[in-house]
């Protein structure tokens, strides 16, 4: 099966990309946008049909290797 | 003395390292990542680079890698580990020194030489170095040096933090902050000080033909020291 995570920066941790994407978008006249946060999309397939079981492997993925639980957060959707 | 420098696919301050390593006293051999073992050694150094093309966050392939599980063995013994720019965060991210490399803070990667001062001295790495400020190399776009709130408190309160921005006479003035670290933080140790992660290249500084000589002091105070 197929399961899919984000990965996002946690609130208030300093997004630099996220920040001279906004200003790019202010600067085309989507001047209404007043902040942007850039996070990493995965999708994982999986070799496996209990779908709990899988989720709670990707969520040992996520906690070992996809996010740095320093500065960001994941979300299995 | 035996060093051991790591060699990952895209490092490439390994070379580097070595020729500084042996100019000072060391005999030092390469290690391949995907090897088991780690020969015997009183110093293992993660070189600077780009290990694994950065792929995912810098470091965070490298700190799967199959050398790392002896890497933290040695470290958790007591062993001497230094590792250099991107050494230093693989560090991070195999979680045996706290916090984080982020991205510079002007989105830049900068490469030029800066000051840095020794913030604790009762540690094997910086000991018997006279100067209080260093001129070493710096290279890097993840270089920004971020905890939580907490953890710098105790780095703070531990005396871990090794070395910090500063202009040449000292002075950790925020405008002597090239990426935006917290609290100018260029390097840091884990709680017993065997481990020294820094975002300078002190192996860049060995030659006053090419650049400097702050780099070898570095070396030739560990070679003393150990």
């Amino acid at each position: 099966m197929k399961v899919k995570v984000i990965v996002t920066l946690k609130n208030g941790v300093l997004d630099p990309q996220g920040k001279a994407i906004q200003q790019t978008l202010n600067g085309m006249t989507f001047d209404n946008v007043s902040e942007v946060r850039q996070g990493k999309y995965f999708d994982i397939e999986i070799n496996e049909i209990d779908e709990s079981k899988a989720k709670l492997q990707v969520e040992e993925m996520c906690k070992k290797l996809l996010a740095n639980l320093v500065i960001e957060d994941y979300k299995i959707l | 003395m035996k060093s051991s420098v790591i060699i990952f696919p895209g490092s490439n301050c390994d070379r580097d390292m070595d020729v500084a390593l042996k100019k000072f006293g060391f005999e030092n051999q390469m290690v391949w990542h995907n090897d088991a073992e780690i020969p015997k050694s009183d110093l293992i150094v993660l070189p600077g680079g780009f290990s694994y093309g950065d792929y995912l966050r810098c470091g965070s392939i490298a700190g799967k890698s199959r050398i790392i599980k002896s890497v933290i063995e040695f470290a958790n013994s007591g062993g001497l580990v230094l590792g250099i720019c991107n050494g230093f965060q693989i560090l991070t991210e195999t979680g045996l020194l706290p916090g984080i490399l982020q991205q510079n803070k002007y989105l830049n990667f900068i490469c030029k030489n800066v000051f840095v001062k020794i913030k604790d001295k009762e540690n094997k790495y910086f000991k018997k170095i006279k100067k209080e400020v260093l001129e070493l190399h710096i290279a890097h776009n993840e270089g920004n040096y971020f905890c939580s709130k907490d953890e710098l408190k105790s780095i703070e309160d531990n005396g871990q933090i090794a070395i910090t921005y500063c202009d040449h006479e000292g002075n950790e003035y925020e405008k002597n902050n090239p990426n935006g670290a917290l609290k100018n933080i260029a390097g840091i140790f884990n709680k017993d000080k065997n481990i020294l992660g820094m975002m300078p290249h002190p192996e860049r500084m060995i030659d006053p033909f090419l650049s400097g000589e702050d780099g070898s002091l570095f070396f030739e105070n560990l070679i003393e020291s150990l």
